[in-house]
């Protein structure tokens, strides 16, 4: 949830939609052309997804790249829980962490990989992805694709391909929602008076 | 966050700690078996009472998690020159450890440990006391061999009275909806067992219906100097020793280990396919990365934030 900057206009709570079902569909078929014009042979690609909803994300760009291209590249999930660089530092607010799954089911070695996930924020997410999958091996090129860059980057990283620029302030909120887990596919920015 | 006792986790923290185990497991696999997620912390395993796969369990666990793991044991530091527990632990929190697991043979020293430090203690054992890690990593064996452990059956055999393991996975196990009983020599139950609430069988045929039967080790080290309370072990062993005869299909054994061949369970039983005993090692290191994780590093849910 968001809070308001001070000494701004209060806004009405609630939430403005971003990309609504169809317009998802279209920014994914445009990702999807735009990774396999970057990619000497799609069939080579990999997709990698941050989980949670990077790892939908990549299966339906393969699922895309498929339709369009006529090779569906391989996909894995990446859980990034054990390389991230904030342990301790939140500790007090929170109870248990939640460490999901990491498969891999491919040679990184060699491999050129597209990193996928929901939303790009402060970069440390990316970072902690780029650590945890050279455990793996050492791959060709990694590539980063994300639905929504909502700018506030704290980290030298920058995405290859976009679904959508957002500005926003620190302390709205993106919310990105997927058929697959949350029943609509639906990007909204959460605002709300602090 | 210190762990203790097994009484100190709920059901729902047992769930989040065998989910974070599972990603371990899946780090074990990897060529490359270390992840950065402790680095910069420092752990001290203090074993004050011998242990070798306790004690290398928790060494690799922390080494995985790129920890700087430091071992006393208790030949060969002060602790033999007559230093108290507590000017020992004292001495260490000037190096600012995160992270105690502590092996001692007084029940209570790790509770009296969180006294002096601002360390998360673990208990690796405290004498007949407790051993929560065993219990976890029993139960997270159990869950990767037969999935839901809400409704099995589980026999716990032999030397109750000076096992620590079989105190920790009683409560474990009946915590997490598992039936629990006790089969053994009466001489081998310590008194007040029967205010544990569990069922108590003399004979080795109460295990006819169970799904693991868990056998424990006969101590013989615990017993200098006092009237042993089994005749011999060739008795205990044709009473209460598990042969591959014995067992009925789909049945499973665990120990803890050490395992003493021919008096808990003969040779080619612990070398079965049924024996889970090897299975529960590899578990074990897999819960020891997840409790050392999970006591240092909660953080949410939320993946949106860094």
């Amino acid at each position: 949830m968001s809070h308001q900057g001070p000494g701004q206009d209060p806004v009405q709570d609630g939430s403005k939609i971003l990309l609504d079902p169809e317009r998802m569909r279209r920014t994914l078929i445009r990702m999807a052309h735009e990774i396999a014009e970057h990619a000497p042979d799609v069939s080579a690609l990999a997709l990698v997804g941050i989980q949670r909803r990077g790892v939908e994300l990549a299966e339906r760009l393969a699922d895309l790249l498929e339709e369009y291209h006529g090779a569906r590249p391989v996909t894995g999930a990446i859980d990034i829980s054990f390389y991230r660089d904030d342990l301790g530092v939140r500790v007090a607010a929170y109870d248990q962490p939640v460490v999901r799954s990491t498969s891999l089911p491919f040679d990184v070695e060699g491999r050129r990989i597209v990193l996928v996930d929901d939303v790009l924020f402060t970069g440390r997410t990316i970072r902690a992805a780029i650590e945890a999958l050279f455990d793996y091996g050492r791959p060709q090129a990694v590539q980063l694709a994300v639905l929504v860059d909502r700018g506030h980057r704290e980290l030298p990283i920058r995405p290859d391909f976009v679904g959508k620029n957002v500005p926003t302030s620190r302390t709205e909120r993106i919310d990105v929602r997927l058929a697959e887990l949350d029943g609509v596919d639906e990007v909204s920015l959460e605002s709300r008076r602090s | 966050m210190h762990l203790i006792s097994i009484d100190d986790l709920s059901v729902e923290q047992i769930e989040s700690l065998f989910s974070t185990s599972d990603g371990f497991l899946e780090v074990a696999s990897r060529p490359i078996k270390k992840v950065p997620a402790l680095r910069g912390r420092t752990q001290v395993n203090m074993f004050f009472e011998a242990s070798t796969r306790t004690l290398t369990s928790f060494e690799l666990a922390g080494k995985r998690l790129s920890a700087d793991v430091v071992n006393i044991k208790a030949s060969g530091s002060s602790v033999s020159k007559g230093e108290s527990l507590k000017d020992t632990i004292l001495t260490l929190e000037s190096y600012r450890p995160d992270i105690l697991v502590m092996r001692h043979d007084k029940v209570g020293a790790c509770r009296m440990a969180t006294r002096y430090t601002n360390a998360s203690v673990v208990n690796a054992g405290d004498g007949a006391g407790e051993h929560p890690t065993q219990c976890l990593l029993d139960l997270y064996s159990l869950r990767r061999e037969f999935g839901d452990l809400r409704g099995m059956k589980v026999a716990i055999v032999g030397d109750v009275l000076r096992s620590r393991v079989a105190r920790s996975n009683i409560f474990g196990f009946r915590k997490m909806g598992i039936d629990v009983r006790l089969v053994g020599p009466s001489t081998l139950m310590p008194p007040g067992v029967e205010r544990w609430g569990v069922p108590i069988y003399e004979d080795l045929a109460a295990v006819h219906d169970v799904d693991v039967i868990y056998l424990l080790r006969m101590q013989m080290e615990r017993a200098r100097g006092k009237v042993p309370p089994v005749p011999s072990l060739r008795e205990y062993s044709r009473l209460w020793g598990l042969s591959p005869a014995r067992l009925r299909p789909g049945q499973r054994v665990m120990h803890p280990g050490p395992i003493n061949r021919g008096v808990e369970l003969t040779g080619d039983l612990a070398d079965d396919a049924r024996s889970l005993i090897l299975h529960q090692v590899e578990s074990g290191l897999a819960v020891r990365m997840a409790i050392l994780y999970h006591v240092l590093a909660p953080h949410p849910e939320g993946d949106d934030l860094i």
